[in-house]
């Protein structure tokens, strides 16, 4: 594959898990989501049920991307933070490291002030997290890794099956 | 780029259907929703101006079942494919695990889908792939139209690399699925090897 796949383990998905919890619960937020770049959700946190997390991931990575090429445009790196303020419900999106996207969603309970606090602390502790992953899957990339994908078995069948023949 | 959670033992692909306006992207992944099991499918997103051109993008989550214990989730994109909108498919080819080509079969439209190859092997290459190597299909659509171009001729102007080039009409669904297996396995036989 011409790019490096997303591979998480077990161990760091809980550690990712753990600290958009707390966020959660620090910044007094409805839902918390990290997704990554390319739209796929990667965790959540709070009142999930009550959205359909699949679409939100992706319309936010469209999102920003769509703003990342505004940002490039007038000559800008990028925008690290969108704000939107509905009636109610509040979104809160910024970039994490150089693949995630942090998601909080917010009513009067809590306050912009409070979320960019919070969010702050948490994104520099999820960056160190995908820093570990990104350096292992350079590692691991190499030849003589010692990884083995549970994927080298697939067979057309396996394949035929997806697909219901 | 392909997301393997270990966690949650899923794993996740990006697929984007490619081709010039009014090829039949769209309408593609329209009848895969239409036609897929409630349960399995997710919700299908477009954003599309007033006048159901696409805007930015469409999308659509399948959930395909399991491999290897792994739950396959494909999310499908299409882009826009009016010559304007370049700025925005180039952004939805950023971390796309294949590609499928969709080429009008109307003789008036070859011109126009061999400029669309161009500008997806411009865009993956600005997004750091190879159109020569990512898993690929080409599907000749609208082979029903009375202006079709022959077959052989379609070959010769648009494939390039012994990719698979399935005939369609979307609409009726014909070759739908098989465009979509073709290139799933692709995909899956990438991960093999990686």
């Amino acid at each position: 594959m011409s790019k490096l796949d997303l591979v998480m383990f077990e161990e760091e998905f809980k550690q990712l898990q753990d600290i958009i919890g707390r966020l959660q619960k620090d910044a007094s937020a409805k839902v918390v989501f990290l997704v990554d770049k390319n739209g796929q959700q990667i965790a959540s946190a709070g009142e999930v049920h009550s959205i359909d997390a699949t679409s939100l991931a992706s319309l936010t990575a469209g999102n920003v991307a769509a703003t990342d090429g505004l940002a490039k445009l007038i000559g800008e790196k990028e925008f690290s933070l969108l704000f939107h303020e509905g009636e109610k419900d509040n979104l809160h999106i910024s970039i994490v490291g150089k693949r995630g996207i942090l998601v909080v969603i917010f009513d009067q309970g809590s306050s912009l002030a409070l979320v960019r606090l919070r969010v702050k602390k948490a994104s520099r502790e999820l960056s160190e997290i995908f820093e570990r992953v990104e350096t292992r899957a350079h590692e691991e990339s190499g030849p003589g890794t010692k990884f083995e994908s549970p994927f080298s078995e697939i067979t057309d069948d396996d394949i035929d099956k997806l697909f219901g023949d | 780029m392909t997301f393997i959670n270990y966690a949650s033992r899923e794993i996740n692909c990006k697929i984007v259907y490619y081709g010039p306006g009014l090829c039949g992207k769209t309408t593609n992944i329209q009848w895969i929703h239409e036609q897929a099991n409630p349960e399995k499918r997710g919700k299908l997103v477009s954003l599309a101006t007033e006048t159901d051109r696409t805007l930015f993008f469409d999308f659509l989550p399948l959930d395909m079942g399991t491999v290897k214990g792994f739950k396959v989730r494909f999310h499908l994109y299409t882009v826009p494919g009016q010559v304007f909108y370049d700025a925005s498919r180039k952004l939805i080819l950023r971390g796309c695990d294949g590609v499928i080509f969709v080429a009008d079969s109307q003789r008036p439209r070859m011109e126009a889908n061999i400029e669309a190859i161009a500008n997806l092997a411009t865009n993956l290459k600005d997004n750091g792939f190879d159109i020569r190597t990512i898993p690929y299909v080409l599907q000749l659509n609208k082979r029903d139209m009375p202006t079709s171009e022959k077959v052989d001729e379609m070959e010769r102007l648009l494939r390039f690399r012994n990719e698979p080039m399935i005939e369609g009409i979307a609409n009726q669904g014909v070759g739908v699925i098989e465009t979509l297996k073709a290139c799933a396995r692709q995909i899956l036989m990438e991960l093999q090897r990686s």
